[in-house]
């Protein structure tokens, strides 16, 4: 396993100033006031890192867009939102070294010339929140926040925000509308938020764990950084895996690992030596693979050949006990739950596709319902507001690829697993 | 700067930061939307105008998309069809789809789309709620069975006119667009103003239809019936019968009123002469008898139910005249009744307005001043339209007649009424006279006509300089008084209409309802105002006989008693018809 970015993590007391400075935080920060803001930028565009949080965008563009506006007030966002359902690495991340978020965040801040920024994080960590929270505090204490940070010159602030619970928050518009005070519903995508986010200032969002590699780029340089990964995808990348693997948890992998090798090898295979149906990486939005792709590499391209993307990195392993049209129904009911209802697509694109799967795992599906789900895909993908109805039908998609049989079958009347009773018995 | 863009295979040069759908009309390619109206934010909601731009991974909704320089759109690609397609069909799977016994049959944006995208069947189980409609007060209903959740209705409620009666409640497939807590409508401060209506792109809400009301008291021999029409709707009406916005059919209306039946057919400009001649002489009371200033207009019942919701420390600067609609009722149960021998227990009084809050005005407890209920019956210039429709009569080809006299003997003074700032015109050009004795060279105060937000002028009256400001619209009613609070500004007098542009914009008002069909309203009323004989209230001789018959002055007793009113405190949250 390559520990970059979660080097310190289980090594250094998370609140413990001196430990981290011991073990070399902060050392990213100090080489970055010695650079002028473009020089950093640059080293971090150089570096190829992509956005960390599920969208895979390039860092350093977003970066150069907020640095380039002319504006005395910007914002620099922490997204700490993390609701993608089995994802947790940046629970981890914050729980470990959340100094080194901090330290990521300040990086970012001085890049981009913003002296203020935010934390938002997930209503459901409450226990994280508290130790931010103290984080924070220890930092000013310790002027790592606060004015003329290391003699630096440079001023840097932050400040704690917590979501209650909309997964939609983590959809970086509805983040800055929920840190505004309003309900969270997305923006229109036009004008970007680097351009006009938080209180209409350019704001910078970042996930923690792209802004835990901010350190680590700053830190061994970005030839270096460059060296680890594939060719498009550069560095390493924590992925959380839950399901039915015998050891469960965040796991950092360089890109191109194959999905088999982390489960066999790092996740020490399935329990009960059970056979694997299908894996789903990227979380509920993300898509599913039947056992025979396990050799996919972890990394974008490999993905983008299949239409889909590794989102945020999370890995859910599902044996044969799961019957794919219950696990459909259990993830379509969580999108219906979570849209915001603004668009049209994503407000009653859900709501169809639950009636619809919940009608064949009665059996009394119709044939043409497959069709009428891939209609609904295709608008939800093709014309949906924000990233959350764009992606809720991916997992539907991708089963309706690799397990139309079992779908069929339920329309038949037939679930092989038995989850599904058809009114016969037991429901 | 400007920017080249291909749409559809065609070039055409549009300014950096233009929508895709706005440049795409530049070369007549009409884009289908929903919840975009042209003057509201864009909301980018219904993703119904969704169009393909070489580059982008997912289809962009044209309303809400800027152009860039060299990109390359496509408007009616299968890819883009198909998923419109599904779009649509989802939101005609939430709506009752009860398409014959809708208000809107025939002239329903729904029902357009459809027509246009070639929709004939929808895949999807209907899921249209069936709540009960909510018909708690006078004014407006809502059936949310019919609500497509465009966000029209909540924009207008809450940006251009500031009240925020409704909202979007809830998330997801459950979200809807109801009144804080779930209450009725008359259990919030909703103001009656019937905008919402008028952006309503379906049949979701509308006014109340007093139509058969109407009709049965028509057929009723014991009763004297008499209509009287507001300005606004003789340059509206046309509409509903497919002419051009801003046709003046003042004397087909009145043929039509008098094939339906009613006994006689007057005019609210009568009352609104009458109006200004109460309304001007307040004013030079209260400047001349440190009386509270600046004196703030009361014609239009949806700015006084805003200000009895929001603003009730600015009450006693509400002049206390009744709005014309209610003047002209007070008058026709007294005077008319008295001069015609009728007996006032046998009349009902019929008004024809642009505006769903004169509904709830006429039923206020105030306005009974002359024994019986002022006005009886209100209908919308919509509703007047299903009227003559469902009379069979051919408003298009009718033959144009007369007011009946006296309250149909009018001045240009009253028709200017419908329009923002004209109030405050006819009080200048009547006001300016009595104080100075002097003849006014130029009746056109055109410093406080037209669509801009605040207009503020300073008239010299005599030695006065009169500071008079005008708002239109409830935002900038709110601004106003807003910036009076702070003590940033000084007025003698203002008007304030509830709804933009005035009464030509009221909730009442033939649909669609945007800025460019305000504008063409406007300018026929002040060619309507232009075509009459009489000019200035003060000399309508109608108005003259009744002063000399039967009111004898301006703010006398009987005006005191007929005329004018008060005003309450209305809290937010409590019953509130």
């Amino acid at each position: 396993m390559a520990k970059l970015i979660s080097e310190l993590c289980e090594l250094v007391h998370p609140l413990s100033v001196e430990d981290y400075t011991k073990q070399g935080g902060f050392s990213a920060l100090e080489k970055t006031f010695k650079i002028p803001p473009e020089d950093v930028i640059k080293e971090i565009s150089d570096s190829k890192l992509v956005g960390r949080g599920g969208a895979a965008f390039p860092s350093g563009i977003k970066m150069n867009v907020v640095a380039k506006e002319q504006n005395e007030i910007k914002y620099v966002i922490c997204n700490a939102d993390e609701g993608e359902p089995g994802t947790f690495k940046d629970k981890y991340l914050l729980n470990h070294v959340p100094f080194q978020i901090i330290e990521g965040m300040i990086i970012a801040g001085y890049a981009v010339g913003a002296h203020y920024g935010y934390i938002y994080i997930r209503g459901e960590y409450p226990d994280t929140h508290a130790l931010l929270k103290r984080a924070i505090q220890e930092l000013k204490k310790n002027q790592y926040l606060g004015n003329n940070i290391m003699d630096s010159g440079f001023n840097f602030n932050i400040e704690l925000r917590a979501g209650t619970g909309a997964y939609v928050c983590g959809e970086e518009t509805a983040l800055i509308e929920s840190i505004e005070g309003k309900g969270g519903d997305p923006r229109l995508k036009f004008p970007y938020t680097a351009v006009r986010g938080l209180w209409d200032k350019p704001t910078l969002v970042n996930n923690v764990e792209t802004l835990a590699n901010f350190c680590v780029v700053m830190n061994i340089g970005a030839e270096k950084y460059k060296m680890l990964g594939t060719d498009n995808s550069k560095g390493t990348k924590l992925f959380s895996v839950s399901g039915c693997v015998n050891k469960k948890g965040v796991y950092e992998l360089e890109f191109g690992t194959s999905l088999r090798e982390l489960i066999d090898t790092y996740c020490g295979g399935i329990e009960d030596d059970k056979a694997i149906k299908f894996v789903q990486v990227g979380g509920s939005s993300g898509g599913v693979f039947p056992a025979h792709m396990l050799d996919i590499a972890l990394d974008y391209e490999s993905f983008r050949k299949y239409g889909v993307g590794l989102g945020s990195g999370a890995v859910f392993v599902a044996d044969e006990s799961i019957c794919i049209v219950d696990f459909l129904k259990a993830t379509m009911k969580f999108f219906q739950h979570e849209s915001c209802g603004k668009c049209t697509p994503c407000r009653e694109g859900n709501r169809h596709i639950v009636k619809i799967l919940d009608r064949i795992s009665e059996g009394k599906g119709k044939m043409n319902d497959i069709k009428i789900l891939l209609s609904i895909c295709n608008a939800m993908i093709e014309t949906a507001l924000c990233g959350l109805g764009q992606s809720a039908p991916t997992a539907l998609l991708t089963c309706i690829e690799y397990f139309r049989d079992e779908i069929e079958e339920h329309i038949h009347g037939y679930c092989r697993t038995g989850v599904c009773k058809f009114g016969k018995e037991g429901y | 700067m400007s920017v080249q863009v291909t749409i559809n295979g065609y070039n055409v040069s549009v300014e950096e930061g233009t929508s895709i759908l706005n440049a795409a009309k530049q070369l007549d390619i009409k884009i289908p939307t929903l919840c975009y109206h042209p003057d509201q934010i864009v909301k980018g909601n219904c993703r119904v105008c969704v169009v393909e731009v070489e580059g982008m991974r997912n289809l962009a909704a044209a309303c809400c998309t800027p152009v860039k320089e060299g990109m390359i759109i496509r408007t009616n690609s299968k890819r883009v069809r198909d998923a419109r397609r599904t779009v649509v069909e989802l939101i005609m799977a939430g709506h009752n789809q009860e398409c014959l016994t809708c208000v809107r049959n025939g002239n329903c944006e729904l029902q357009d789309l459809c027509s246009d995208l070639n929709i004939h069947s929808v895949p999807f189980d209907n899921v249209s709620e069936r709540l009960p409609i909510d018909d708690s007060n006078p004014s407006i209903e809502r059936d949310m069975s019919k609500c497509i959740k465009c966000g029209r209705c909540v924009q207008v409620c809450n940006c251009i006119q500031t009240v925020g009666a409704i909202y979007n409640v809830g998330r997801s497939s459950l979200m809807h667009i109801a009144p804080a807590f779930e209450k009725p409508l008359n259990q919030v401060p909703c103001v009656y103003c019937g905008q919402c209506i008028n952006v309503c792109p379906v049949g979701a809400i509308y006014e109340k239809n007093d139509v058969d009301k109407v009709l049965d008291v028509l057929e009723d021999k014991t009763k004297h019936v008499v209509v009287q029409i507001a300005p606004a709707v003789r340059v509206s009406l046309g509409e509903e019968f497919g002419m051009e916005p801003g046709s003046i059919i003042t004397g087909k209306i009145v043929t039509a009123l008098r094939m339906l039946g009613f006994d006689k057919v007057f005019d609210t400009d009568f009352a609104a002469d009458l109006t200004i001649i109460e309304e001007g002489n307040e004013l030079i009371d209260r400047l001349n008898n440190n009386g509270k200033l600046p004196m703030i207009t009361s014609c239009s019942p949806g700015w006084i139910r805003y200000i009895e919701y929001f603003y009730p420390e600015f009450l006693e600067n509400l002049s206390t005249c009744k709005s014309p609609q209610q003047m002209f009722g007070a008058i026709a149960k007294s005077y008319y009744a008295e001069k015609e021998d009728i007996d006032p227990a046998h009349m009902t009084v019929v008004s024809i307005m642009p505006c769903t809050a004169k509904k709830a005005e006429a039923v206020r407890d105030e306005m009974k001043s002359c024994g019986y209920q002022d006005v009886d019956y209100v209908l919308t210039t919509r509703e007047l339209g299903s009227m003559i429709k469902k009379a069979g009569i051919e408003l298009n080809e009718l033959r144009e007649e007369a007011f009946d006299v006296p309250l149909g003997i009018t001045t240009g003074a009253g028709v200017i009424f419908g329009a923002t700032g004209g109030v405050m015109e006819a009080a200048l050009r009547t006001v300016y006279e009595v104080v100075t004795n002097e003849e006014l060279n130029n009746i056109n105060f055109t410093q406080v006509r037209g669509l801009e937000g605040v207009k503020e002028s300073e008239i010299p009256v005599g030695d006065l300089k009169v500071k008079v400001a005008v708002a239109h619209g409830l935002s900038h009613a709110r601004e106003l008084l807003e910036r009076l609070k702070r003590g940033e500004a000084e007025y003698h007098f203002i008007e304030i209409m509830c709804c933009p542009g005035g009464c030509i914009g009221g909730g009442g008002q033939p649909k669609p309802l945007t800025n460019e069909i305000r504008e063409k309203r406007i300018k026929a009323i002040y060619e309507a105002d232009l075509g009459m004989p009489l000019r200035r209230s003060h000399n309508n001789p109608a108005i003259q006989a009744l002063y000399d018959d039967f009111l004898e002055q301006p703010l006398g007793e009987k005006s005191h008693h007929l005329l004018h009113t008060h005003y309450t405190e209305r809290k937010k949250y409590e019953l509130n018809v």
